[in-house]
């Protein structure tokens, strides 16, 4: 099913009886999502605002990630969270997979850009929520919840997004000789500064990743301050080239399986990578800690491969050997990516639970969305 | 304000209700006295009151799941509170709810530097939690102007907003984690170390519900690294208009100030009779402030400079010394102080775009001057967060209901130009009736569904947000299942 506007999308809703999976560019997909019935939204296109000096433009769900891009790149504009790309995706699909880039550290999550959206829900109603201005409390932010709610709720069919300034200046410096471990107190001490970093991820054979942006004369003098507290931990060099494009292709970016995790483990990008690429019919899973958990993580984990940190040691990619789960201190939430684990660990506990099917059962009470199973393979 | 007729049912059992919160609130208190429970019957919208049936101050998450737990059973109707200073009726009682107060729940719990975070009990204040920080180079960046007296539970109920968050982002976007007790008592973390939890983004839609969803005992927060300094400009124009178009133009040159701040003619007189902070006499100005090291400052101060050239200003004050900085945000911090000296006020919060401040001043310039109620305007420009305040006379009779109406025409424009009722806010009692400007039926629809699931009985805070008719057969099948 691929409706053309939003009135055909509800009348396609209503008149379903099996299960609808709503898809985008069917790019960040996990394994089990994508049952049923395929509902695509790809049909539903176009920036139908933009207004640079507003900072905000809206878009229909299945406008493509690439085309948005490139219109505010034309304007020296971009979105704030760096979505990771992918070819064929589309906005509404990075929206419902709530997928932020490295700049997330800084700037947040696709979420913290998201400002409204439009939806149609399970029952084939047509819902507005948010808007296009900055700061609005009016009513409940549904717009958050919508955020990262990967279908099961309603099927996107607009969103507004707040645009952010291209500054004029960025500048990555590397930490080379790092291994993963050793990185997360590079990491933490960036971060902890008065330098406004805008990236702190760690790639095997990169070593630790720090970045600024901003004026020009500004980057400088803060580059001078940060090499030097960061020498404490390691010899220190500017990049040339720009590291995190191969972070974003490759990391928090929820491809399909076969395309994942290509770019950062070809030969052509002539690094070395230190053993760590993911052994072949092997699982990957994505952690979220604090930073001060992330070596104990690694610890605990001996047969595990990090593929990478980003969001400074805040998120652990790591590569497991087949139907392993990796051991996790509390307070940390694991998320397989790749391999037959279906749902998050820990499990949601009772009461989370029972609100979240109970939000279920009311956005989608003849439960047409297919969920993600959420019972441990 | 109207407000639903009180349960009589519950009035007439106060005694055994108050007796059964006594018996399960532990190191806490609760209080029954009509005198003493009259400091609880407003927030800082004080026109509108009512004293509640009884209030309850816990000490502990274990006490507030115990008080809840009785007040579901009895389905009595609660009220949380954080410190009170909602200005939307957030936190006013009705006459068969007990108040529930977060205000002796203020300890820290943890703080970690290094991972960034701190975590409070929600009755901490604002301001305390970025001075626990302080001396270990830290804050907590969302800054309401009440914010010495606000409480961080307060703060979630409404996603609270400041003067910073221009580059910082609301409180949403510095919230990682809060305990909350449902309705039912039961407890519940939400959130997780980025913000997020492993599914649905629960605490997304708790942040800024008003307190309808949950009671919010714990959270933890972002805290950031403070910037190396910071420094104000004020940039005088002769026009309001030419103030916004300067405003749309510095955010479109990708320069990130901290804070841009706008105050027209009305409001520097004001100020300036006072607190004399020596602004220009001129129809409106910016107040601009950047972050960074010395040399960082003078780079961007210098590109604000070059843009706001192009727009003719009939002064740029560019502070050199700590007291210039004091004296330029002087007159911004006293201007709510200021405006009430002239009169009685209302203040509204209407958000925009950005693009359309030159129009939305103009519009209105133009209904004040046909209501004949003078409007000061001081706000949040970075963001299109306006603050218009409307001056009258509460003494006056009638006075305040052609305020209420010529608010109502400034919000419903707000809409029209693409924008909201509230920007940080709330709806609370105030704007309640004004949602049908903004929301269709299944677009509020989709809002009470989230409270059924988190407050199938809708006891938590109930009669506000959405317009009373709209909620009525929601809280009505309470009262009859009852």
């Amino acid at each position: 099913m691929r409706p053309e506007t939003e009135a055909e999308l509800a009348g396609m809703i209503r008149a379903a009886r099996g299960p609808l999976s709503v898809i985008g560019g069917g790019t960040r997909l996990l394994p089990g999502e994508g049952q049923g019935t395929r509902l695509s939204t790809a049909a539903l296109t176009g920036i139908t605002l933009y207004e640079p000096a507003a900072l905000t433009v809206v878009a229909r769900a299945g406008t493509p990630l690439a085309e948005i891009e490139a219109l505010l790149a034309s304007e020296r504009q971009r979105l704030a969270f760096e979505p990771p790309p992918a070819e064929g995706s589309t906005i509404g699909g990075v929206i419902a997979a709530n997928a932020s880039g490295p700049r997330r550290v800084k700037d947040g999550a696709a979420r913290d850009s998201l400002l409204g959206v439009r939806f149609v829900d399970g029952s084939g109603e047509i819902v507005s929520n948010g808007g296009r201005v900055m700061k609005n409390v009016t009513g409940y932010d549904l717009v958050k919840l919508m955020a990262g709610s990967r279908g099961t709720l309603g099927a996107l069919t607009e969103v507004s997004l707040k645009t952010q300034p291209i500054p004029p200046e960025s500048l990555t410096l590397a930490l080379p000789d790092l291994d993963a471990a050793s990185a997360v107190p590079a990491l933490t001490a960036a971060l902890t500064g008065p330098w406004d970093v805008t990236g702190a991820a760690w790639l095997p054979g990169h070593g630790a990743l720090i970045r600024i942006e901003g004026l020009e004369g500004s980057v400088r003098l803060r580059a001078d301050t940060l090499s030097t507290r960061l020498s404490a931990f390691g010899p220190v060099q500017p990049r040339e080239d720009d590291p995190w494009l191969l972070l974003r292709e490759n990391i928090p970016g929820w491809h399909t399986p076969g395309k994942q995790f290509g770019g950062l483990f070809s030969a052509s990008q002539g690094q070395s990578l230190s053993g760590a690429a993911p052994r072949s019919g092997g699982a990957i899973w994505r952690i979220t800690c604090r930073p001060s958990q992330a070596a104990t993580i690694l610890t605990m984990n001996p047969d595990a491969s990090p593929i990478a940190l980003d969001w400074g040691a805040s998120l652990i990619l790591l590569s497991l050997p087949a139907n392993t789960r990796p051991s996790l201190p509390a307070g940390t939430r694991a998320l397989c990516l790749q391999g037959t684990h279906r749902g998050p660990l820990p499990p949601p506990d009772p009461v989370t639970r029972r609100l979240e099917e109970g939000l279920r059962e009311r956005f989608d009470p003849r439960g047409i969305f297919a969920a993600p199973e959420l019972t441990v393979a | 304000m109207l407000m639903p007729v009180p349960d009589a049912g519950v009035i007439a059992r106060r005694e055994l209700i108050v007796a059964r919160l006594r018996a399960v609130i532990g190191a806490g208190t609760v209080i029954d006295d009509p005198v003493e429970a009259r400091a609880y019957e407003c927030d800082a919208l004080s026109a509108y009151r009512c004293p509640p049936l009884a209030v309850a101050l816990p000490t502990t998450t274990e006490e507030v799941a115990a008080i809840l737990r009785v007040c579901h059973e009895e389905r009595v109707p609660v009220v949380p509170r954080g410190a009170g200073t909602s200005l939307a009726g957030g936190s006013m009682p009705t006459a068969d709810a007990v108040v529930l107060g977060l205000a002796r729940m203020n300890a820290v719990l943890e703080v970690d530097y290094g991972d960034r975070l701190i975590r409070v009990q929600a009755g901490r204040t604002n301001l305390s939690v970025s001075t626990f920080v302080d001396e270990a180079g830290f804050f907590y960046a969302p800054d309401p102007s009440s914010q010495l007296a606000c409480a961080i539970g307060g703060n979630i109920g409404m996603n609270s907003g400041g003067a910073h968050c221009l580059k910082y982002g609301v409180t949403t976007n510095n919230l990682l984690g809060v305990t909350m007790v449902l309705m039912d008592g039961s407890i519940v973390e939400l959130g997780g170390p980025m913000g997020e939890g492993a599914g649905l983004d629960l605490l997304g839609v708790v942040c800024g519900a008003e307190g309808q969803l949950g009671v919010v005992t714990e959270a933890a927060l972002r805290i950031l690294p403070k910037p190396a300094g910071a420094r104000p400009v004020l940039i005088g124009f002769d026009a309001s208009e030419t103030a916004g178009a300067c405003v749309a133009a510095i955010i479109r040159a990708g320069v990130l100030p901290v804070a841009i701040e706008f105050m027209d003619r009305p409001c520097i007189v004001a100020t300036e009779n006072f607190a004399r902070p020596g602004y220009p006499d001129c129809e409106a100005l910016l107040i601009i402030e950047v972050e960074g090291t010395p040399p960082e400052i003078d780079e961007q101060i210098a590109l604000i400079r070059a843009i706001a050239e192009e727009f003719s200003p009939v002064e740029f004050r560019e502070s050199k010394s700590e007291d210039e900085s004091r004296r330029i945000w002087l007159g911004r911090k006293s201007a709510f102080g200021a405006m009430g000296q002239m009169g009685d006020y209302m203040c509204l919060d209407g958000t925009i775009p950005v693009s359309a401040l030159p129009k939305v001043l103009r519009g209105i310039a133009e209904m004040s001057e046909t209501a004949g109620l003078p409007v000061a305007n001081v706000f949040h420009a970075g963001d299109g967060n306006m603050h218009p305040l409307i001056i009258f006379d509460a003494n006056r009779p009638g006075d305040l209901e052609r305020v209420e109406a010529l608010g109502a025409d400034i919000l419903r424009l707000c809409v029209e130009v693409g924008g909201c009722l509230t920007g940080e806010h709330g709806v609370g009692v105030e704007k309640r009736d004004l949602m049908t400007a903004q929301f269709t039926d299944a677009d509020m629809e989709a809002q009470m569904r989230v409270k059924d699931v988190f407050d199938p009985h809708w006891l938590l805070n109930a009669a506000k947000v959405f317009p009373l008719h709209v909620s009525e057969p929601r809280r009505e099948a309470r009262r009859n299942a009852a």
